[in-house]
């Protein structure tokens, strides 16, 4: 008896140890980019130019949507748009723009100046859309399927790393 | 009459205007809220982008009636269990939350041990 | 220059160290009750060389000596002279300085004033703070060296986190470090005691005035760092349950078990395992704690630079403890025979422990369980204030009756003091309980509760102050102000009254009874920042009480730092507090307002709470 305690003890403080030893290192900076497999319900995004709503039926034919969240005030958004416009030639894939808490002439000039890589372009002037999408700051996106099911999420700027990631992905079948 | 000088005794002033003051619903949910983009705050403690936009979100969905649980739902499933101070109860955190009571239970069983060993000796 | 002398006395410091164990080892072989007088010598050599290598580093950052890299990383020429000074322990490398002058101050004081107790319990004691001492020298000189140099020397120092540059933060750091890095002694001694099989009611006096002295400044320590986050992180809370202030808890439910039990060690000459192991826990979770806040594996309000190099050093150093302290206990364990009888005082001061140990494994839990989640199952949580509060509040409620009756009862007799008295004094809790109610209108049965008992240990701890005699007067002193905390605290966080909204400048807001202008924005040039102080008006429209306050947003030069500075006015009753910060791209400014009833008792409470320990001690001592 008196040894199992004993026993029990020692492994709980070797457990203990070994979790801290674990621990150290790992980042402790919190990222969403681990959740992924989860749908996509109620999109509901306004449309950039008219008052027309893009909902999860628009984005259903395409079988790869990625969705980035951008505005002209965001300079790593800057940064990135050189690879949305790349993967903008790819087929396979669709991309969808939220424009975010912007004001409409610096967003049009933003993409005047840099090209325009969106297949749809909306805008989240509250910012309150993009708490459904689980964003928490900008630039950030979100890969889905056709069944709107998020592959994967890229937080900050699309980096030429991320690009071969998404090329991979939409290519593979 | 009475109670007055016992509270005039005990606070040694009546001009003490203070409110009964529950916290609102809105702001127990801010509270439980953590800002993502902070470090170690709540999106009540913090004016950052990110909190201002969530507090208007949960305004939101307050108006459409739903309930606390709820709307922690809704965000965990966006955010991942993080954004909430308050850990869900489910099998994970069964532990969190169960393991300091029980570790009351038995300092207490404990306790009454040693005083019964004594009972029974004399 | 200051570097080399720096690492040459880190260096000789091993060596005496080394010295001091070599010879109280060959002490021990001597069949006599006499410590060498070497020993004493060395001992206090090493204490004096210990300071001086402090008070280099303290010079290099006076003089702002960048070619150390310490004082490069967090010294700025431009800073004031005091931020200068404090700036030496208020990063991790000279904070560890720090750490070894408690260590060997205290290791010395030990020795010194004990000598009525037998030669190897206080050669045993400090062969073990020795080793301790060596452990943290090794740890600076080959990973965390303060004196390490840098070249090409730099211009300029890169300057410290302008939140830290705060009269509070400076004395924090060594409050605390008193408290928890002073427990080591009782940890030494505790191993020390089993080694030498020196046990009972002198082991607990000898300890005593140690634990004491831990408590007291862990207490000020605590006390100091939450005033400093109410006024300085500008929420308005002076408690966020963040992993770092949980740090500092831990070992203080730890030491306030020990104090009580050690109670019953000295009188009954019982629970003495138990002592021990809370002794061995103290510091453990010191250790712990440092490794928690250094090492970065926790996110928080307070990030320390953290380095996971650092990490396993102080996780190597943990294990060896826990394992040492683990061995000890299973070898020297024996069971003993605790006589208690259920009404006596030994059984409140063991309730007391079992409240104590309940905290403790709360927080505790709260603060690993992330960690755990993460590391087991990859499942990332977040335990903050709304856990502890709905665990640990309700349970105070028992904790404080059971703290209001337990001084109402004597050693070893089955019997209560005063049983009328206390059925008298509810009554009068309770009384006084609905009159805040009546007056203030309904509020919580939970909040119901905690004034109740904390008004019932008040009332019964001031009933004790009219009937006893003066031998309990230090207890009394803390379990009242303990009972004023929880009162003030439940008051506070009643009655409190918090505004948030936007205000653009020129513009006014009415929101309930308040009404609120702001009426200027000025820019103002100071010597290490600039600040854009705002003029708010506010009315209360109930009372036509008018005031004026100034918020600040101050942006720091070096390094570029963003803060916002509270406007707080307090008085007796209550603390008015505002912040304002700016909203990006927009040209409102949120503003947070916060009427804050009794705040300031708040602090009392606690200082009186520690100044029944320096009475205790000051009484402990003169008794020995």
């Amino acid at each position: 008896m008196q040894k199992i305690i004993k026993f029990t003890v020692v492994l709980f403080f070797i457990l203990i140890l070994l979790v801290f030893y674990n621990s150290l290192n790992r980042g402790t900076n919190y990222s969403t980019d681990y959740l992924v497999g989860n749908k996509l319900t109620s999109i509901s995004l306004k449309n950039f130019e008219n008052n027309k709503t893009l909902t999860n039926n628009d984005l259903k034919k395409n079988s790869y949507t990625l969705i980035n969240f951008w505005a002209s005030w965001c300079a790593p958004c800057r940064i990135e748009h050189v690879n949305l416009m790349k993967l903008s030639k790819e087929e396979n894939l669709k991309i969808l723009g939220v424009n975010f808490k912007d004001k409409t002439i610096n967003a049009s000039k933003f993409l005047d100046d840099l090209g325009n890589p969106y297949d749809y372009l909306t805008k989240d002037t509250d910012g309150k859309q993009s708490i459904s999408f689980g964003i928490y700051g900008i630039p950030e996106s979100i890969l889905i399927n056709d069944e709107l099911i998020v592959l994967k999420k890229f937080i900050g700027p699309i980096n030429d790393q991320d690009l071969n990631v998404i090329k991979e992905i939409i290519n593979s079948s | 009459m009475r109670l007055k000088i016992i509270y005039i005794i005990f606070f040694f002033n009546l001009n003490l205007s203070i409110y009964s003051n529950e916290p609102s619903f809105e702001s127990t949910i801010h509270k439980n809220l953590r800002c993502l983009v902070c470090q170690g705050q709540s999106i009540a403690d913090s004016n950052s982008d990110f909190a201002l936009t969530l507090k208007m979100v949960v305004k939101d969905l307050i108006e459409q009636g739903k309930t606390e649980d709820e709307i922690y739902n809704f965000l965990s499933d966006k955010y991942g269990d993080w954004i909430l101070y308050k850990p869900k109860l489910n099998v994970e955190n069964f532990l969190l939350w169960f393991l300091p009571y029980l570790i009351l239970l038995i300092g207490g069983l404990i306790i009454l041990y040693i005083i019964r060993k004594k009972g029974k000796k004399t | 220059m200051l570097s080399n002398t720096g690492n040459f006395l880190l260096i000789i410091n091993i060596f005496l160290s080394s010295l001091i164990i070599f010879k109280s080892l060959n002490c021990l072989k001597i069949n006599d009750n006499l410590i060498f007088k070497n020993i004493y010598q060395i001992s206090l050599l090493q204490s004096t060389l210990v300071l001086i290598c402090f008070f280099t580093l303290v010079a290099a950052f006076i003089v702002s000596d960048f070619s150390l890299i310490t004082v490069y990383q967090n010294s700025h020429s431009l800073k004031p002279v005091f931020y200068k000074i404090s700036g030496t322990w208020g990063n991790h490398e000279g904070s560890l300085l720090l750490w070894v002058i408690i260590l060997t101050i205290f290791s010395f004081l030990f020795l010194i004033y004990n000598n009525n107790h037998p030669k190897n319990y206080r050669l045993y004691t400090l062969i073990i703070q020795n080793i301790l001492i060596l452990g943290f020298l090794i740890f600076i000189i080959f990973n965390s060296n303060p004196f390490s140099s840098i070249s090409p020397l730099p211009k300029e120092g890169l300057g410290l986190n302008p939140i830290l540059q705060d009269p509070a933060l400076a004395i924090h750091p060594p409050l605390l470090y008193v408290g928890f890095v002073g427990s080591s002694i009782y940890f030494s001694a505790a191993i020390a005691s089993m080694i030498a099989n020196y046990s009972g009611k002198f082991f607990a006096r000898s300890i005593k005035s140690w634990v004491l002295i831990s408590w007291t400044f862990q207490t000020l320590g605590i006390l100091v760092g939450s005033i400093w986050a109410y006024y300085e992180l500008g929420w308005g809370g002076f408690w966020f349950w963040d992993p770092v202030e949980n740090a500092s808890l831990l070992p203080w439910f730890a030491m306030t078990a020990l104090l009580h039990s050690l109670l019953v060690l000295e009188k009954r000459d019982t629970l003495y395992f138990w002592s021990i192991i809370l002794c061995l826990l103290t510091f453990t979770l010191s250790v712990m704690g440092t490794f928690l806040v250094r090492s970065g594996i926790l996110n928080s309000v307070h990030t320390f630079a953290n380095d996971p190099s650092r990490g396993i050093y102080i996780l190597i150093f943990l294990s060896l403890m826990i394992f040492a302290s683990i061995y000890f206990l299973f070898t020297k364990y024996k069971p003993t025979n605790d006589l208690i009888n259920s009404n006596s005082k030994e059984t409140f001061i063991l309730i007391n422990n079992w409240f104590m140990m309940f905290y403790l494994v709360t927080v505790l839990l709260g603060t690993l369980y992330p960690i755990f989640t993460d590391a087991i199952s990859n499942n990332k949580i977040s335990v903050g204030p709304p856990f502890y509060n709905s665990v640990i509040i309700p349970v105070v409620i028992a904790f404080l009756f059971f703290m209001a009756i337990g001084p109402q009862t004597k050693w070893i007799k089955n019997k209560f003091l005063n049983f009328k008295s206390l059925i008298a004094i509810l009554g009068g809790a309770i009384t006084i309980n609905l009159a805040i109610i009546h007056f203030f209108k309904s509020y919580s049965l939970i909040s119901n509760l905690i004034i109740i008992s904390s008004l019932f240990l008040i009332s019964s701890s001031f009933f004790d102050i009219l009937k006893k005699k003066k031998s309990s007067f230090p207890r009394i002193i803390s379990h009242l102000s303990f009972g004023f905390l929880i009162l003030f605290i439940g008051l506070n966080h009643n009655f409190s009254v918090e505004k948030d909204f936007n205000l653009k400048l020129g513009e006014t807001k009415k929101i309930d009874d308040y009404e609120f202008a702001l009426l200027d924005l000025k820019l103002n040039q100071e010597t290490n920042y600039k600040a854009v102080v705002g003029e708010l008006k506010v009315s209360n429209l109930a009372t036509k009480e008018k005031r004026i306050l100034n918020p600040e947003i101050r942006i720091y030069d070096n390094p570029q730092t963003l803060t916002y500075e509270a406007s707080i006015q307090t008085n007796f009753f209550r603390d008015y507090y505002l912040t304002m910060s700016n909203i990006d791209r927009s040209e409102y400014y949120n503003i947070k307002f916060q009427q804050k009833p009794l705040m300031i008792w708040i602090w009392i409470s606690v200082i009186f709470l520690s100044l029944g320990g320096f009475l205790s001690l000051f009484r402990n001592a003169k008794n020995n």
